[in-house]
């Protein structure tokens, strides 16, 4: 369901993503591991068209995010790092705004805008604006906009970044709740994360991919997956 | 095309509500009426210099002059505010297109600038009431005033796609809309004229060509020339076609 082939980006001269290539099928859970600045970002944002790859590209649902950026662009739904939101809406104008975007029309805006809101659990910010949530909050918004059509493809860039331990166990559960007919992606450099939801790993550094595998297999002769993956994103001298 | 018309309504309503949803309507609107009615009022002396004429050519004068640092206070927020707070990156990746978002964006708050320049209608009830003044030649006013106001802010939303600092971008329009003013003003325009220095010369001739002020001044008369209303139209399509690009090269940094 979405097949990643030969991404790369540069910006200038820097090579942010240096080739990356793999293909997720239906009930995957998979988890984008990687130290700070490896890439995770800049290759998510290259798979949901935000950023042109320099090359490569990527198929989402069949639909290619460079030749027909729209038709992907349905398939999937997306949570960017840190959870950008517009300050000035309200929780309930902007699910509102998100369910238009995504295609709903008249009556069937508000049950799919409610749907969203008690699966997250939102009953209580509603009319709020949201310059006035806290972090969890707004990662939460977030987290129903990008699942509001209900897409085959969820793209979540660190999903419980910042979260307290209620809101990361919330954040989980909807995540697990829903994998079995989706294919999500979950970037993040929180390992015990990728324990608790993955079935499966990639791990990239400095822009290629270094591991992929079940969580076991990548822990392999490791003692824990922590272990694995110092081994694997940092030169050989550093670990000892 | 109708999936575009209706990517294009729904960013525009959000867009043209966010203005609502914050003081800036409110502050641009009243301090927007304020200014031109005491300018025409006080300032062009309108009472004397209308007498018996009652015409708004002390009203239109001011438009400009208004928008000039007015639109870009619109228009300074359209892209830096979404860069900066990295919205952009949600809002490009709903299914859109990126020209879809840059028109829906320009035309919530061109639709907002009319709204303002429809709220002085007053003016033009005062006027029939106090005398008989040409009528064409005010809505020629207006469809000037219009024009201008959506040339100013396709160059506003072009500098503010250029950086993330709304300060920065207020500057910039400011200055590239005061320049687009002043070179087709006759003292300007004249001093252009005399240049006499070979292809630079040449050159400096031509740039009040490409002012504004003249065909605002033909249509206050009441002369709408299509060659005109092109002339405006097509520096707001070049102003967004160079916004596509810059957005195009800088919406990820």
């Amino acid at each position: 369901m979405l097949e990643v082939e030969g991404l790369k980006k540069s910006f200038g001269p820097i090579h942010a993503v240096k080739g990356v290539t793999f293909t997720v099928e239906k009930g995957t859970v998979l988890g984008f591991l990687g130290p700070n600045g490896a890439g995770k970002s800049t290759t998510m944002r290259m798979i949901t068209g935000f950023l042109p790859p320099s090359a490569g590209t990527a198929r989402i649902c069949g639909h290619d995010i460079v030749d027909t950026p729209v038709a992907a662009k349905k398939s999937f739904g997306y949570l960017p790092e840190n959870a950008p939101v517009y300050a000035d809406m309200t929780v309930n104008g902007f699910l509102n705004f998100a369910a238009e975007m995504r295609g709903f029309v008249g009556s069937q805006i508000g049950p799919k805008v409610e749907a969203v809101i008690s699966r997250c659990r939102l009953e209580e910010v509603r009319g709020q604006t949201m310059g006035t949530l806290s972090k969890g909050y707004k990662q939460r918004v977030c987290f129903a906009q990008a699942i509001i059509h209900d897409p085959p493809v969820l793209i979540l860039d660190e999903p419980t970044d910042g979260l307290d331990p209620n809101q990361k166990h919330l954040v989980r559960e909807m995540i697990k709740s829903m994998a079995a007919d989706k294919v999500i992606v979950i970037s993040t450099h929180i390992l015990e994360e990728v324990d608790a939801i993955c079935t499966r790993a990639i791990i990239i550094n400095q822009g290629t991919v270094v591991a992929d595998g079940t969580p076991d297999e990548i822990k392999g002769k490791h003692d824990s997956l922590d272990l694995a993956f110092r081994a694997l994103t940092t030169s050989s001298t550093e670990v000892r | 095309m109708k999936q575009s018309l209706r990517n294009i309504w729904t960013i525009g309503k959000r867009e043209f509500k966010s203005y609502f949803e914050s003081p800036i309507a409110y502050v641009f609107i009243v301090v927007f009426l304020v200014l031109l009615g005491s300018l025409t009022f006080f300032v062009s002396d309108y009472f004397r210099e209308g007498e018996g004429k009652a015409n708004l050519q002390a009203f239109f004068v001011w438009h400009p002059w208004m928008y000039l640092f007015l639109v870009p206070a619109v228009s300074m927020r359209l892209w830096s505010e979404e860069r900066n707070s990295r919205t952009i990156e949600l809002l490009l990746t709903f299914p859109v297109t990126l020209t879809e978002a840059i028109i829906a964006k320009f035309l919530a708050a061109w639709v907002f600038l009319t709204l303002t320049l429809a709220l002085t209608f007053p003016m033009v009830l005062t006027n029939n009431y106090l005398g008989t003044p040409d009528n064409g030649a005010v809505i020629g006013g207006y469809i000037g005033s219009f024009l201008i106001a959506g040339t100013y802010l396709s160059i506003g939303t072009m500098a503010s796609a250029c950086t993330r600092n709304q300060v920065i971008a207020f500057v910039i329009s400011v200055m590239i809309c005061m320049l687009t003013f002043m070179l087709g003003l006759p003292s300007v325009a004249r001093f252009l004229h005399g240049i006499d220095a070979g292809l630079l010369g040449s050159l400096a001739q031509m740039l009040p060509s490409l002012s504004v002020s003249p065909p605002f001044e033909a249509m206050q008369r009441g002369v709408v020339d299509f060659r005109d209303v092109l002339f405006f139209l097509s520096g707001i399509i070049f102003m967004l076609f160079t916004t596509h690009h810059v957005l195009q090269a800088r919406k990820g940094r």
